[in-house]
């Protein structure tokens, strides 16, 4: 959470000479006014969260996770959003911009006109202002155990587990996850039912039952093949449109489900089958 | 700093209106009903079937009508558009890996419409429609 003293402007460093020129920009950088409308909720005083507007004289570079912190530097230190790498990597500046789940560090101010709408991410409550409360995602995410269970311990002397180029491309795009949360903001299932595991829990899942080192997939799938599982998932698709790091849930959930038939129909209907 | 964080409601019945993916998605699940109701067609036009050759031809004339024409094309309008959403997912649900690469989802879902094309021209050539 943001809370620390407000800072010194600007949070971006200035470019070097001549890149507003290469730009297309002869003046170099320019100025112009953006009214940001921040949904706010103070857990302490309010019952219903309300929106509050901000106008912040922004660098036409910068993104909206910068006019923020413009806001807190000079204008209202009492807001609250969570941010650290300003650079699409930790996942943590993830709110709804104008109705669509990005990560503000990543949505330049260019991009849009107006007024430019700013809530918390959709589909989990609000601990503050910009903040949302992720305890329900990181139980999910401890639920489907992301990490390697090997097919068998072996001793440190053994040495490493061992893994081909093509053993890690089975599985690569979908460790690129930073938990941003942007795919539960977007997705419609996990709105409407809340116990679905959803999609980034079930693709880190994936993603170890496709590494060839990994044993663990029948402990993992009594959790992923259920209904609270990916029979949730109705394959609307969002969460690999918003994904800011390219993972595809959508795609991880689809072969869950395809992996998931054949358990069902080798457990009953193959005489002796063990999925 | 006491914890209470603010529930919101997510909307159970207007929601597919918040963005235009939703209504794609919607979009795409609704040619279900048309699809079904088409099912329904035939199972009656089954039924006629076995109920001798007066009802069969009462059935095919009834099929002729303008009314059931409009339907037939809805329904063929709402199969296409379903089939290609299906086709076009294939390459997410069924992605090939040969060695360290992956082939290209385009062609994955280009061979479906290939089958698709071929099994279709296979059909109407057994119909004796070509």
């Amino acid at each position: 959470m943001s809370n620390s003293p407000p800072r010194s402007h600007p949070p971006l460093a200035a470019p070097p000479e001549g890149a507003a020129a290469s730009l297309g920009r002869p003046g170099g950088s320019s100025e112009r006014t953006v009214t940001l409308e921040v949904l706010r909720y103070d857990p302490d005083t309010d019952s219903e969260a309300r929106f509050q507007r901000y106008e912040v004289v922004c660098q036409e570079e910068w993104v909206v996770l910068d006019a923020l912190n413009k806001v807190k530097a000079d204008i209202d230190p009492t807001l609250n959003y969570r941010w650290s790498c300003h650079m699409a990597v930790c996942g943590s500046c993830g709110m709804m911009i104008n109705g669509e789940p990005k990560l503000s560090c990543h949505a330049f101010l260019r991009n849009y006109e107006g007024v430019i709408r700013i809530e918390p991410l959709a589909n989990f409550p609000i601990e503050r202002d910009l903040v949302v409360a992720p305890d329900d995602f990181m139980d999910k995410l401890k639920r489907v155990k992301p990490y390697l269970i090997p097919k068998q311990e072996k001793p440190i002397s053994e040495g490493e587990y061992k893994q081909t180029p093509a053993q890690l491309m089975k599985y690569r795009q979908y460790s690129m996850c930073i938990n941003c949360m942007l795919c539960y903001a977007a997705c419609p299932q996990y709105g409407l039912t809340p116990s679905f595991i959803g999609p980034a829990a079930l693709t880190l899942a994936h993603r170890y039952n496709q590494d060839s080192r990994d044993g663990g997939r029948k402990e993992r799938q009594e959790v992923a093949a259920t209904h609270e599982g990916v029979w949730e998932c109705t394959f609307v698709g969002a969460c690999s449109e918003v994904c800011p790091a390219h993972v595809d849930p959508a795609s991880a959930l689809q072969q869950m489900k395809i992996t998931s038939s054949i358990d069902w129909i080798v457990e009953h209907l193959i005489p002796g089958g063990k999925p | 700093m006491s914890r209470r964080p603010l529930l919101r409601e997510f909307p159970p019945t207007t929601w597919y209106f918040r963005q235009p993916r939703y209504l794609r998605y919607m979009s795409r699940e609704i040619t279900s009903i048309l699809i079904a109701a088409y099912c329904v067609l035939l199972v009656f036009g089954l039924h006629s079937l076995a109920a001798g050759p007066a009802a069969w031809e009462a059935f095919l004339l009834t099929l002729k009508s303008p009314a059931s024409i409009v339907f037939q094309l809805l329904v063929l309008i709402a199969a296409v558009y379903h089939a290609a959403t299906w086709f076009n997912a294939t390459q997410k649900a069924m992605p090939l890996q040969i060695g360290e690469y992956f082939v290209p989802g385009a062609m994955i879902s280009g061979a479906h419409y290939v089958a698709w094309a071929l099994l279709s021209f296979a059909i109407l050539f057994l119909a004796g429609v070509i």
